[in-house]
């Protein structure tokens, strides 16, 4: 039985009187996709949060790779190889698109794990910038690699979001909705993309409302409602749960008397 | 940007010399290497040939000098608005830091002007970045209330304790060897902190502190210590602004709490306005206008402030962009009407 790479164990979180996460529990072996799926509020980004160190639990254990990382400070949390996207996409917009890797590229972790020498003169930086780019859907043939990311439609900057987390060289990355907003020739074309990034071995937490895509996509899915798990399993199990049913369509009674 | 204008819009294109100076064809050509170099020289051999233009006027030489000292602060705080996201209104506490560093240095431990300068620059950036260490986390607004709070306390501070001398400052610095060295000295300092952090800001690091800005979650999650970078940033700033104080305080070889004025917290915001702010060369700029425009208008008295508010206000609501950008766009590209 191989190791966990994160256990959650227990984590709870209240903003003020409303309770964001209650004894949250799971784990995520290398190498899998883990969806996390909830309607809206359910505490699916809080749980991100917790998890990328951008909000502190109030209580509970998070250990990645055999530590505890609840209290740490998210840049330590991403240098140890656990990062993120964002829900919002918000690029350096001042920067082409290909600079903006250039940021996470300049991290210690990245400079530790990355193919690239240091020092990053003479553009060598800049080249595996515009590779990890060109491997997630930049066409270089035409350019789009150097235009402004303030230029970039929503579908390019969701890669973005992503290439900037893989400049990183991580071991996890939690992935805050990247379906969404995007139209069907998008999405078609990110679900390969996450397969290939899961073929090179990282493991991925997929936070998600698009249900048939991430149901391809993942391995296990929990269920979260009103800040607590209610549900875990592979995509088929989930589905057949009543609770599940109930928290996503409303209960059964409700249209019993519609 | 093209206005609409019945039928026909305005239609800005790049110069054909601003592309080919873009490619590599640029060394291969004098005209469009002077294209390139043009305005940069301009600036240099301006600035530096400006002291001896104004060779026969003592008086405005001293003004120069004064520029270069606002120049100084105004550049430091474009690059940290503008380049880290921290709108600092320390800019007064920069300059007494540095003055009361060099000033020390010079009577109490006797170091020369030549050595006392240098480190008043070091150690001042030093000081003035633990100071406001608390505050980077805070951010736009907040951050420079916050900065403008600590040359006002700093001022009452000596005050109340008496200490540095008190209300009567610190006297009997040793002055510069002479008025050219004055004003050398800090051309120089300024045309290096300008080409300097122009270069910085497009290396890698500037990337980083240009990350920040816009996005410092972002950079964050990249496994970056944003508050390091601040702080690094905060440091360059206030160095400069360190930088300025020593020389003001051996120029007038005396260090006084009036060296925390406002004026010095409000004039380099002036300068980033009217010269455009983002560009590093543009708050130069405005430092060569507005500075010597208070000088002339000295004799109104108080009346200054007016006609000052008015040229602000004039370049907000006319050329919020300010000259350099308004220039630059100029150089670079041509305009004309176009039929739609």
């Amino acid at each position: 039985m191989a190791e966990p790479i994160l256990s959650v164990s227990d984590v709870n979180k209240t903003f003020g009187g409303v309770k964001a996460l209650t004894e949250v529990s799971f784990e995520l072996m290398p190498g899998d996709i883990l969806g996390v799926i909830g309607p809206n509020g359910s505490g699916k980004t809080t749980l991100v949060n917790a998890i990328s160190g951008f909000v502190k639990a109030d209580s509970g254990q998070v250990i990645y790779k055999g530590k505890d990382i609840v209290g740490m400070p998210p840049h330590k949390i991403a240098d140890q190889g656990l990062t993120r996207t964002f829900q919002v996409m918000r690029p350096y917009f001042s920067l082409p698109a290909y600079k903006n890797l250039i940021v996470p590229m300049f991290s210690r972790r990245a400079r530790r794990t990355g193919g690239w020498r240091g020092g990053g003169r003479m553009g060598s930086r800049d080249t595996v910038a515009v590779d990890i780019l060109e491997e997630i859907g930049f066409e270089r043939e035409s350019y789009v690699p150097y235009k402004m990311a303030s230029s970039l439609p929503t579908g390019y900057l969701k890669r973005l979001e992503l290439a900037r987390c893989l400049a990183l060289r991580p071991e996890i990355i939690i992935c805050d909705e990247v379906f969404s907003g995007l139209s069907m020739s998008e999405m078609a074309s990110m679900v390969p993309l996450m397969e290939k990034l899961q073929m090179e071995g990282i493991t991925l937490i997929m936070v998600e409302h698009r249900l048939r895509e991430l149901f391809r996509l993942a391995n296990r899915v929990i269920v979260l409602n009103f800040g607590a798990k209610i549900a875990e399993g592979t995509p088929d199990e989930v589905m057949d749960n009543k609770e599940v049913k109930e928290a996503y369509f409303g209960s059964e009674e409700v249209y019993s008397y519609v | 940007m093209a206005k609409q204008h019945e039928g026909r819009r305005r239609e800005r294109l790049d110069r054909g010399i601003k592309v080919r100076s873009d490619g590599v064809y640029a060394v291969s050509s004098w005209r469009e290497m002077m294209f390139l170099v043009g305005p940069r020289l301009l600036l240099i051999v301006g600035l530096l040939a400006m002291p001896l233009i104004l060779g026969g006027v003592p008086y405005w030489q001293k003004v120069l000098t004064i520029i270069c000292i606002y120049a100084l602060l105004a550049i430091g705080f474009d690059f940290l608005a503008h380049y880290v996201g921290l709108v600092s209104l320390g800019g007064a506490l920069y300059i007494g830091v540095g003055a009361y560093v060099s000033a020390l240095l010079n009577t109490e431990f006797g170091v020369p002007i030549w050595a006392s300068i240098p480190m008043a620059t070091v150690l001042g950036g030093g000081i003035c970045t633990l100071l406001l260490w608390p505050c980077l986390p805070l951010r736009g607004v907040y951050f420079a209330i916050v900065s403008l709070m600590f040359p006002l306390l700093a001022a009452r501070f000596i005050e109340a304790l008496d200490i540095f001398g008190g209300t009567d400052g610190i006297m009997g610095l040793d002055g510069f060897p002479n008025k050219w060295s004055e004003m050398y000295v800090l051309i120089i300092c300024l045309l290096l902190a300008l080409f300097g952090l122009r270069r910085l800001v497009n290396e890698d690091m500037g990337l980083v502190f240009r990350g920040v800005k816009d996005n410092d979650q972002a950079v964050k999650a990249s496994g970056i210590n944003i508050t390091y970078y601040k702080a690094v940033g905060v440091f360059l700033a206030s160095s400069l602004g360190c930088l300025g104080g020593a020389a003001l305080a051996h120029i007038y070889m005396w260090a006084g709490i009036s060296q925390f004025a406002l004026d010095f917290s409000i004039i380099p915001i002036a300068a980033t306005v009217v010269g455009g702010g983002g560009t590093l060369a543009g708050p130069v700029i405005g430092c060569l206008i507005l500075v010597p425009v208070s000088e002339l208008l000295r004799d109104f008295g108080t009346l200054r402030i007016a006609v000052y508010a008015l040229i602000l206000m004039a370049f907000i609501v006319f050329k919020s962009e300010g000259l350099m950008s308004y220039g630059a766009r100029k150089y670079n590209q041509f305009e004309h009407w176009v039929e739609i």
